[in-house]
């Protein structure tokens, strides 16, 4: 017989190697579909690094990428922290998005200097209402949050074509459901010349950093952590559990939100409905592979933004479907669970006592 | 006013109620098992993307209807297999765990379509389920064109609601299922397999799923597209909720929320100048989460519901 049991300690190693071994394995067993594709598969994954660190400009787009998954990523890292189940970053992407096109787009007389700093408050806030409206269903009605964001990011999708084609529709815009251009005062300044990779970068990081030191050295930390572990053991310490989940479901969807500020604040200028390709969802993946930590969620979005630019060129070389991408991500994210596994448990020999096999 | 009783009144709007509400019957159902031997399986989303495309390109290389029927449940058994192992055995996040499946599975399956099809402009169309045709019955007034001119699609998740709620309710089986969900230890102690049950069930309700997707390419539409799923797995996890875990209730849920959307078509064409369409499109979303508001104070959880168990460990 065999049986699974915890490990005692749980070693920091493991919290480094799985991550990145998972990364490896996924990317390996990209080979599968490639060859299904019928490309030449050393080829491929030649076509994917080239396409990632081939030139400058190739980096700065992988850069570019990973810019809204950072945010992303530590929307969901920061929210499953207390085990608060935010699914719905995609939804609160576009509602920073809508408030910054609202704001930024000379509807409002508002003086240029501080038009920027109004336009990222905005869509934080926007994307935080986001998020509090399922942590009011979750803490009053014991609404199910993970359901609740799920179907809200539909529901935002639909508000957003209705105000794509309604009041926030570019009256210069021929009828495309597109609106009016963010003013210049209004867009985050790039960081290189001929480059798209804008100042969001910067931010995000910023962000990250906030993240990761208020996780590990402040008491706001320790209590969102505590209520993760276990909410019935917090409550019983005095922590109030509703506010650390208030708390934390502002800053998760305001950063949600941020991603769709620095979107279409700093690379588009102006909002379509088709501004993210699935950030929301890409951000969980982000933050399980790095295993919920802020700084990792760095790491791993430049990563994941590698495999979406590295899969795009090579999908554009080789004729391949670039949902070969999407692909990766998710296998990745599949590994990086068995991953966690390997790091908690061990299997031992029921009949041989506590001796690893 | 007039025209909102003329509608309810009409047997085409109840055809269309069942017609929505069937894809909802299956992955409902296939939910309720899971849960009910306390797995959430949030793959579903992905598992009925995986049964629209891979049901809907069965037929299409010529396999026959049943034969893509066949193809689409077993393709949802082998990704609802692979949930089990991960959240079972292994016992991990069952949330993390389901959104890996509906994400790998989704991936999979545009992955698959692109590769097989690369370079089509219109997605290419199968001939799909017809309406039934019964001799006297579907010629009835009424009742003819809600209940028997639907396809045999619709017939087949009417009797699956029959079919698990019988096992369910009385059976051996079914009582092991809900002990499996409720009180594992329990199940243990009468030396039955908590894993047997657990990978079973996930299994069996992942392949219902699957063929809540089947019934949109092979019967709602004759195609498959990016996108046509829409969310519709995870009204399915919540009409589960609001159906507290009852076959007969997710039949009603699944028929109710069915009866909105087809009614927010018809006001659409008739309040279109009024009211901006996408109104009316937010409201089937809207009324899953008010539904799911009312349904959750009272919600008679599995009470191992996302806890992992495992063998000789109490």
């Amino acid at each position: 017989m065999i049986r699974i049991e915890p490990r005692t300690g749980t070693s920091r190693v493991f919290s480094f190697v799985i991550p990145i071994l998972s990364a490896i394995v996924a990317l390996a067993l990209a080979a599968v579909p490639l060859w299904f594709a019928g490309a030449n598969v050393i080829a491929a994954y030649g076509e994917m690094v080239t396409g990632v660190f081939g030139s400058v400009f190739s980096t700065s787009e992988m850069l570019t990428r990973a810019t809204p998954l950072i945010f992303t990523g530590l929307a969901a890292a920061l929210a499953f922290r207390a085990k608060l189940w935010n699914i719905g970053a995609e939804g609160q992407l576009y509602l920073g998005a809508m408030a910054a096109v609202a704001i930024g787009s000379g509807a409002f007389d508002v003086p240029g200097i501080i038009l920027l700093p109004l336009i990222i408050v905005l869509g934080a806030a926007a994307g935080a209402a986001g998020m509090a409206v399922p942590t009011y269903l979750k803490t009053r009605f014991g609404a199910d949050e993970v359901v609740t964001t799920l179907l809200l990011n539909f529901v935002i999708l639909i508000f957003l074509q209705m105000m794509l084609e309604g009041p926030l529709q570019d009256p210069m815009g021929l009828g495309w459901p597109q609106s009016s251009p963010i003013l210049d005062q209004g867009m985050l300044p790039p960081l290189m010349d001929r480059m798209r990779v804008h100042s969001g970068l910067i931010i995000a990081l910023v962000a990250a950093g906030i993240a990761q030191f208020m996780l590990a050295r402040s008491v706001w930390g320790f209590k969102l952590r505590a209520v993760g572990e276990n909410a019935a053991a917090a409550r019983h310490a005095g922590i109030r559990v509703n506010r650390s989940l208030f708390g934390v479901a502002i800053i998760s969807g305001g950063l949600a939100g941020l991603a769709g500020v620095s979107e279409v604040a700093g690379l588009k200028g102006y909002l379509t409905a088709d501004l993210s390709p699935g950030f929301g969802f890409t951000g969980i993946v982000v933050a399980m592979l790095a295993g919920l930590s802020p700084v990792g969620v760095v790491v791993a979005a430049l990563f994941i933004a590698s495999v979406f630019v590295g899969a795009d060129s090579m999908s554009r070389a080789m004729g391949v479907s670039s949902f070969i991408a999407d692909l990766i991500v998710s296998m990745s994210l599949l590994c990086v669970l068995v991953g966690g596994f390997v790091a908690r448990y061990r299997i031992v020999r029921a009949d041989a006592g506590k001796a690893p096999v | 006013m007039s025209d909102l009783i003329f509608i309810l009144l009409s047997d085409s709007f109840w055809a269309a109620s069942l017609r929505i509400a069937t894809p909802l019957i299956f992955g409902v159902l296939g939910a309720l098992i899971c849960e009910r031997a306390g797995v959430l399986n949030l793959g579903i989303e992905g598992i009925f993307v995986v049964g629209a495309m891979t049901g809907w390109m069965a037929v299409w290389l010529g396999a026959g209807l049943w034969g893509g029927i066949l193809v689409a449940a077993l393709s949802g058994a082998f990704f609802g297999l692979l949930h089990a192992i991960l959240t079972v055995p292994l016992g991990l996040s069952q949330h993390v765990s389901g959104l890996g499946i509906t994400l790998f599975a989704t991936s999979v399956s545009y992955f698959s379509y692109r590769t097989a099809l690369p370079n089509v402009s219109s997605p290419p169309r199968i001939e799909p389920f017809q309406p039934l045709d019964i001799p006297v019955l579907s010629d009835l007034p009424f009742l003819g064109p809600v209940l028997f001119q639907q396809t045999a699609l619709t017939w087949r998740a009417l009797r699956r609601v029959a079919l698990v709620w019988y096992v369910m309710n009385r059976t051996a089986l079914g009582v092991a299922i809900q002990a499996v969900g409720d009180n594992p230890d329990s199940v243990d102690a009468q030396g039955l397999s908590v894993y047997g049950l657990r990978i079973g069930s996930i299994v069996v309700g992942s392949s219902l799923m699957a063929l809540g997707g089947a019934f949109l390419t092979m019967s709602a539409f004759d195609a498959f597209f990016f996108g046509m799923v829409n969310g519709r797995g995870w009204v399915c996890i919540a009409l589960v909720i609001f159906a507290s875990w009852r076959p007969g209730k997710a039949l009603f849920g699944a028929l109710l929320f069915g009866s909105f959307d087809a009614l927010q078509v018809r006001l659409q064409t008739e309040m279109g100048a009024f009211v901006p369409g996408q109104v009316f499109l937010m409201v089937p979303y809207i009324l899953s989460i008010i539904a799911l508001v009312i349904a959750a104070r009272s919600a008679d959880y599995p009470r191992a519901l996302l806890t992992p168990w495992f063998k000789g460990q109490r």
